[in-house]
């Protein structure tokens, strides 16, 4: 490896986290008031605002329609000032594009959208900060937001990129580890039925390495999954409390 | 002009110590509400609701594995073996009779379609409104062609909800003088939850203005029809909105007293004062201890 060493003898990483150690996470729902469901998530230095509209009337060309379920509408972007060199973003370029359609598929596994028929369901997210793991904050931010726009779910879903680096997994990559050459693993779970709502991986891994990768995802999912659901409860309670009085 | 700035400030927690065990059920996603087959009728009933195609109502439940799970953040309702989750926030759920306020969006044939925060799009059907001239009239081809003179896309409306089709889409009516097409007003959106169900939506406020305080959090004031304009007119109306704006973040709800007391007791601040957090709080709290006086 090219100088950079990703886990030293001691057991700890660059940014001197353990192996199974996650980023700080911290959330907020509703910051907007006019956007249905919003919400803000720092997931260590990787900062994403997530915004939900609808359920809605379909809006463009009608006959994307469905008469069964709702539509989702996935966008991603990056602020022109979120990775170190500044850079102009347009949308619609190969990167996002692709990171929006897994957003999609990542959403129609949880949300119930055959309640909502003909109708259409859009999800925004940015990404103000870029330190690793983009994919996985963006669907931990939009599953606040969707929660927050009061649209039914089958559960959360969490999602976590891991690494393999000397025989072994590495949770939640930072950037300096994503570019490090590590073979990594982006998961979306519903934590509570452990079904998988995505997997990627575009990297050279072992087979018999797999099991163990995914084995970490899943747990680092979990963990996740355990500090949103604190700060649904607690917005839950603020918010409820604000009503009553 | 001098532009006022000032740094963001930590949200109070409130009085959490007070309220922290809730009287309330608060559950999000995937919690597990009852695993009792007793209370499996609430998915029964959703079927045979959905079996008779009656307004279908998301009620924040699913079963999973044979245990009644909610799929929404929100408190739980029980009513004897029904249980529902409502969550905090969510679009209008219109039923019939209710009042509301929207927007055209488009002009189809023998009907109009308004935006009414609501799932879907709202239906106005030609046969559904007093055209001039007349209120038993029948409608002709004439009229199929002239629907955009009278309603334009972008024209705001109030009706009332007719019916509610299965897909949970209105049907509006403004088969009433007191219904039909808006004119110089201004509308304030607030959520749908905020609104008081009460017997009248419209009320004249003081100092020449009107309220339409529509089911679906859109709120419609106006200058009291055939009334002179009073002096300070723009200003009282620059207050209403802002009055409103303030209630609407404090989560008081919105009726006709409620409003007014907001009103009076903003008076001894400027317009442009109301929304500063410190007075928008003192304002409010005024409010609502004038509606704890009046109550009793």
């Amino acid at each position: 490896m090219a100088g950079l060493e990703l886990l030293s003898d001691q057991g700890y990483r660059i940014d001197g986290r353990k192996a199974t150690e996650l980023r700080k996470i911290q959330a907020r729902m509703g910051v907007f008031a006019q956007a249905d469901g919003s919400a803000y998530l720092e997931q260590g230095n990787t900062k994403v605002l997530a915004v939900v509209y609808g359920p809605h009337e379909m809006r463009g060309s009608r006959s994307r329609a469905r008469h069964d379920r709702a539509v989702i509408n996935c966008q991603y972007s990056m602020a022109t000032f979120s990775t170190a060199e500044r850079k102009r973003r347009p949308h619609g370029d190969r990167k996002s594009t692709e990171m929006s359609l897994h957003l999609k598929q990542t959403f129609e596994a949880a949300v119930m959208t055959q309640l909502f028929p003909r109708s259409q369901i859009d999800i925004y997210v940015k990404i103000l900060q870029s330190d690793g793991g983009n994919y996985s904050v963006c669907v931990n931010a939009a599953t606040l937001a969707v929660i927050d726009a009061g649209i039914p779910m089958r559960d959360y879903v969490c999602a976590c990129t891991v690494g393999f680096v000397d025989e072994t997994p590495l949770a939640d990559l930072c950037y300096a580890e994503e570019g490090g050459g590590v073979s990594s693993l982006g998961l979306a779970l519903l934590p509570r039925s452990s079904q998988i709502a995505l997997v990627q991986m575009d990297a050279r891994l072992h087979q018999d390495n797999l099991d163990a990768l995914m084995e970490a995802a899943m747990t680092a999912c979990k963990g996740v999954s355990k500090v949103l659901d604190e700060v649904v409860r607690q917005h839950l309670q603020e918010a409820s409390m604000l009503a009553r009085d | 002009m001098a532009a006022e700035m000032r740094l963001p400030t930590i949200q109070k927690q409130g009085s959490m110590s007070i309220y922290g065990k809730g009287r309330k059920d608060l559950v999000v996603p995937g919690d597990i509400i009852t695993s009792d087959t007793g209370f499996m009728s609430a998915m029964i009933i959703s079927c045979l609701v959905r079996l008779f195609s009656f307004p279908h109502k998301g009620h924040g439940t699913y079963v999973d594995e044979d245990k009644l799970t909610a799929s929404v953040a929100g408190e739980v309702e029980r009513v004897d073996k029904l249980i529902c989750v409502k969550p905090l926030k969510t679009r209008f759920n219109g039923e019939v009779g209710d009042v509301v306020v929207g927007r055209i969006t488009e002009v189809q044939q023998k009907r109009w379609k308004v935006e009414t925060n609501s799932r879907l799009d709202s239906v106005l059907l030609l046969s559904a409104v007093n055209l001039p001239g007349g209120e038993l009239r029948r409608r002709s081809a004439e009229d199929e062609l002239t629907m955009r003179e009278y309603l334009h896309e972008g024209d705001l409306i109030s009706a009332e909800v007719q019916s509610v089709f299965s897909d949970g889409a209105l049907s509006l009516h403004t088969r009433s003088l007191k219904y039909g097409k808006l004119g110089q007003g201004v509308l304030v959106q607030v959520s749908p939850s905020l609104i008081k169900r009460q017997k009248t939506h419209f009320h004249n406020l003081p100092c020449g203005a009107s309220i339409i305080l529509a089911n679906n959090g859109f709120v419609w004031l106006y200058p009291t029809p055939e009334q002179q304009e009073e002096e300070h007119f723009i200003v009282s109306f620059l207050q209403y909105i802002n009055c409103l704006m303030a209630l609407a973040a404090h989560k008081v709800l919105l009726y006709d007293t409620s409003v007014l007391y907001c009103f009076e007791s903003s008076l001894q601040h400027q317009v442009k004062d109301i929304l500063k957090p410190e007075v928008m709080e003192e304002i409010v709290m005024l409010t609502q201890q004038k509606l704890l006086e009046q109550k009793g």
